[in-house]
């Protein structure tokens, strides 16, 4: 099997698109969205022209409106980003946009999250990525309870970790990227989304190990490398179909489904590729070496 | 052989009922259609459509905060659920007197949880005055007891409509009040009660301690004037104090109906719930946004499934034909899930759908890929399929598990938002695909397999661009 054969080629090419993956969080970090640091977005749609973009920013200024982020949005339509507003701040400053009422507009959509709302959002969002990981092990630990030759079973879940890890860091760093660029802000959705690659990308590993753990049974081959390699080709063409059917339907959200749902496509995409890449490239040879290492020290 | 095919009809047929329910049970914008049925009469008068989240009908999304640090830690639940009921009568009241056009409101206490405060959830569909929304239910009502002036012995009879809306005559304007520091606060209960006489209804308060001896300096202090009783500074009656009143009970009468008296003693429980709220979040959809993000949400789906489906014919022909149709049942047999058990979709959930569309291609993919093993092992085509369902189920169940886990987690962790309906359709969706996969599939498969090794049937079993047995010579 050419992928345990060439294993550390494709190991490198992980290390270095996961460094890489890192290195983009660090240098540029994560922008976080209203839903975890609060926040107010307005849009509004002016139904008879916008005005221009120096008398918005004076109205902003005006209405004491620092920091904020007003983007055309369309043909017609307008957003702002800003600060958390009170109750009474918006009225206001809905009346100033219209510019005397020369620009008649309507609000088609306002968010005003409080900053302890985001506050409690993001506890909760570290919550859920730990337990999710936590249960994921727990469960492949207790699935391949039975396997405890040539590797036991425990290496199995800390292998599924390893690749947990490269599934969430890249597509952290093409947020990263995308936040640098583009302003794309890590939001709940994000977290839903990395949390979903996690289960789907798992699932595909776990039918990966499944394979090698009937493959051991039976006595298929007679190195456990070979094995590995076996199991590899019969579940191959398996785990690149599933991978691409739901591929499919996240590119078909991403490109026909609602905007609010766009980057969360985005995120499930970049997941689920380098989630299938992986199960494929990279736990499989990983429980080969371990194996190696294993007797080695014998 | 011959029962097989006979269920697999059947099992399409139920399919065919369940979409012609999911279709025709949606409400066809008040429309008649155009060829009276007698079912498509039945769901004109009784429809059945998919409950909307608040991002895909249009409307607001209002969070508060309350601030319970007054309440003993043991009465917070209760408390708690009193202001809902309390935010819940203010909404539909001004519900039915029309200041805001709710259609479903959903108003929801969320539990504290991780760093959590008490919070109540309020979801107003259809209303895009946030304003006026904040001010319905925002401000704790006032319910004040005040002395009417000198002016006259006239009592005022209040009159309070279905509605809980409260009309007075013009009489009271000439009327000085005087306060009596009684308010709300020393209110303990309000309720309605009926004359055993008479069978009228009215209105029975208690006081607590404290303002039982007020009321009863008061009514001593006062006997023949008026006491008005104030609802957020409007007065809703003015009994006038007969005697002396120790106790902390008392009585307001006027001519009633049950549910005037209904409406006032409510009105009073309201005034005596001194929960502070504070808005901490809030979120208008416009409905046009709302319809646009519905349109998206229906399109991806529908481009992703004839893409997987045209995909699955193309690779693996006749598995991938029972393939599909499995799929097209999954996705029926799922949205009639939705529309019975009311799952409320989102932009979010609606997505969460149809990544459980991929997932449940999986299950097939699984198989089908299975079954072609076995085959090119030399078995027959119905041993194949037997062997390939034997063997791909524990893959199905171990894979699938993780994604379970997964919604299941998130939705514990994120109640009242929209995550929950993430998880719910996502976790609905791969149950029911495993469902689908081991049943359904198995089912098509079997009644269409039928001749032993003709070319035919290895052309239609195998997949790629080879039948299952050359397959075998080239894997050699």
């Amino acid at each position: 099997m050419f992928i345990i054969k060439n294993k550390f080629v494709f190991l490198t090419i992980s290390a270095v698109i996961v460094l890489s993956s890192i290195v983009a969080v660090a240098v540029y970090g994560l922008k976080l969205g209203i839903d975890f640091k609060g926040g107010t977005l307005l849009e509004v749609n002016y139904t008879n022209g916008r005005p221009d973009t120096g008398a918005i920013v004076e109205v902003l200024k005006k209405n004491s409106i620092t920091d904020a982020i007003a983007q055309p949005l369309g043909e017609s339509g307008l957003s702002i980003k800003s600060r958390p507003l009170s109750e009474s701040e918006l009225p206001t400053l809905v009346a100033d946009l219209s510019i005397d009422g020369k620009y008649p507009l309507t609000k088609t959509s306002f968010t005003s999250i409080g900053p302890s709302v985001g506050k409690e959002l993001s506890q909760k969002a570290v919550v859920a990525i730990i337990v999710v990981v936590i249960a994921i092990v727990l469960y492949i630990a207790f699935a391949f309870r039975g396997v405890s030759k040539p590797v036991s079973s425990w290496k199995y879940g800390l292998i599924a970790v390893t690749t947990l890890i490269h599934d969430i860091a890249i597509p952290a760093g093409v947020f990263a990227l995308l936040g640098h660029f583009h302003g794309a802000e890590v939001d709940t959705l994000f977290v839903v989304a990395i949390l979903t690659v996690l289960g789907i990308s798992v699932s595909d590993t776990i039918v990966v190990f499944d394979r090698i753990r009937e493959n051991l049974k039976n006595h298929i081959a007679p190195t456990f490398s070979e094995t590995v390699g076996k199991s590899l080709s019969q579940t191959f063409v398996r785990s690149i179909n599933t991978s691409l059917t739901v591929i499919i339907v996240l590119v078909s959200l991403y490109f026909f489904g609602p905007s609010t749902t766009t980057n969360f496509a985005l995120v499930l995409i970049v997941g689920m590729f380098f989630g299938t890449y992986s199960s494929i490239f990279v736990a499989s040879p990983l429980l080969v070496i371990v194996e190696g290492w294993q007797n080695k020290k014998k | 052989m011959i029962k097989k095919r006979i269920l697999a009809v059947v099992v399409l047929i139920i399919g065919v009922c369940l979409a012609f329910f999911v279709y025709k049970s949606e409400p066809v914008n008040g429309q008649a259609p155009a060829k009276p049925a007698i079912l498509t009469n039945y769901f004109t008068k009784h429809p059945m459509p998919f409950k909307l989240g608040l991002d895909l009908s249009g409307g607001t999304h209002l969070v508060y905060e309350a601030d319970v640090s007054k309440i003993p830690s043991a009465d917070v639940s209760a408390s708690m659920e009193v202001l809902r009921d309390v935010v819940d009568a203010r909404v539909n009241s001004k519900q039915v007197s029309g200041v805001l056009g709710v259609l479903e409101p959903l108003i929801q206490i969320k539990e504290g949880g991780v760093g959590g405060s008490e919070q109540l959830i309020v979801d107003l569909p259809g209303v895009t005055d946030v304003e006026q929304a904040q001010k319905t239910i925002g401000a704790t009502p006032t319910l004040e007891f005040k002395l009417q002036g000198d002016k006259s012995n006239e009592p005022i009879e209040a009159t309070v409509d279905e509605n809980g809306s409260v009309s007075l005559g013009d009489l009271n304007l000439g009327y000085s009040y005087i306060d009596t520091g009684l308010t709300g606060r020393y209110l303990k209960t309000a309720s309605v009660q009926f004359d055993p006489n008479t069978g009228s209804a009215f209105v029975a308060i208690t006081f607590d301690d404290a303002g039982a001896k007020l009321f009863e300096k008061i009514t001593k202090e006062n006997i023949g004037k008026n006491l008005a009783i104030f609802l957020d500074g409007q007065i809703l009656s003015a009994p006038t104090i007969q005697t002396e009143i120790s106790g902390g009970e008392a009585v307001i009468t006027g001519n009633f109906t049950p549910q005037q008296a209904k409406a006032l003693s409510s009105s009073l429980s309201y005034g005596a719930l001194p929960v502070p709220i504070k808005l901490v979040s809030s979120e208008l959809i416009g409905p046009s946004l709302g319809i646009a993000a519905m349109h998206d949400g229906v399109k991806a789906g529908v481009i992703g499934f004839i893409v997987i489906a045209l995909f699955l014919l193309f690779w693996y022909r006749l598995p991938g034909l029972v393939g599909v149709l499995a799929l097209a049942l999954y996705v029926v047999i799922t949205l009639t899930i939705f529309k019975l058990l009311h799952v409320t979709l989102s932009s979010a959930a609606i997505a969460g759908f149809i990544i459980s569309i991929g997932v449940a291609v999986d299950a097939n993919v699984l198989i089908f890929e299975r079954i072609k093993e076995e085959l090119r092992g030399g078995r027959t085509v119905a041993d194949a399929i037997t062997a390939g369902f034997d063997r791909a189920w524990l893959s199905i169940r171990d894979s699938n598990f993780s994604t379970i886990i997964t919604s299941l987690i998130l939705f514990s962790l994120f109640a009242g938002s929209f995550v929950r309906g993430f998880a719910i359709t996502l976790l609905i969706g791969v149950l029911i695909s495993m469902f689908s996969a081991i049943l359904i599939s198995r089912l098509f498969l079997r009644s269409v397999a039928t001749k032993e090794g003709s070319r035919v049937t290895n052309f239609l079993f195998g997949s790629g661009f080879s039948s299952a047995k050359s397959n075998a010579v080239s894997m050699k």
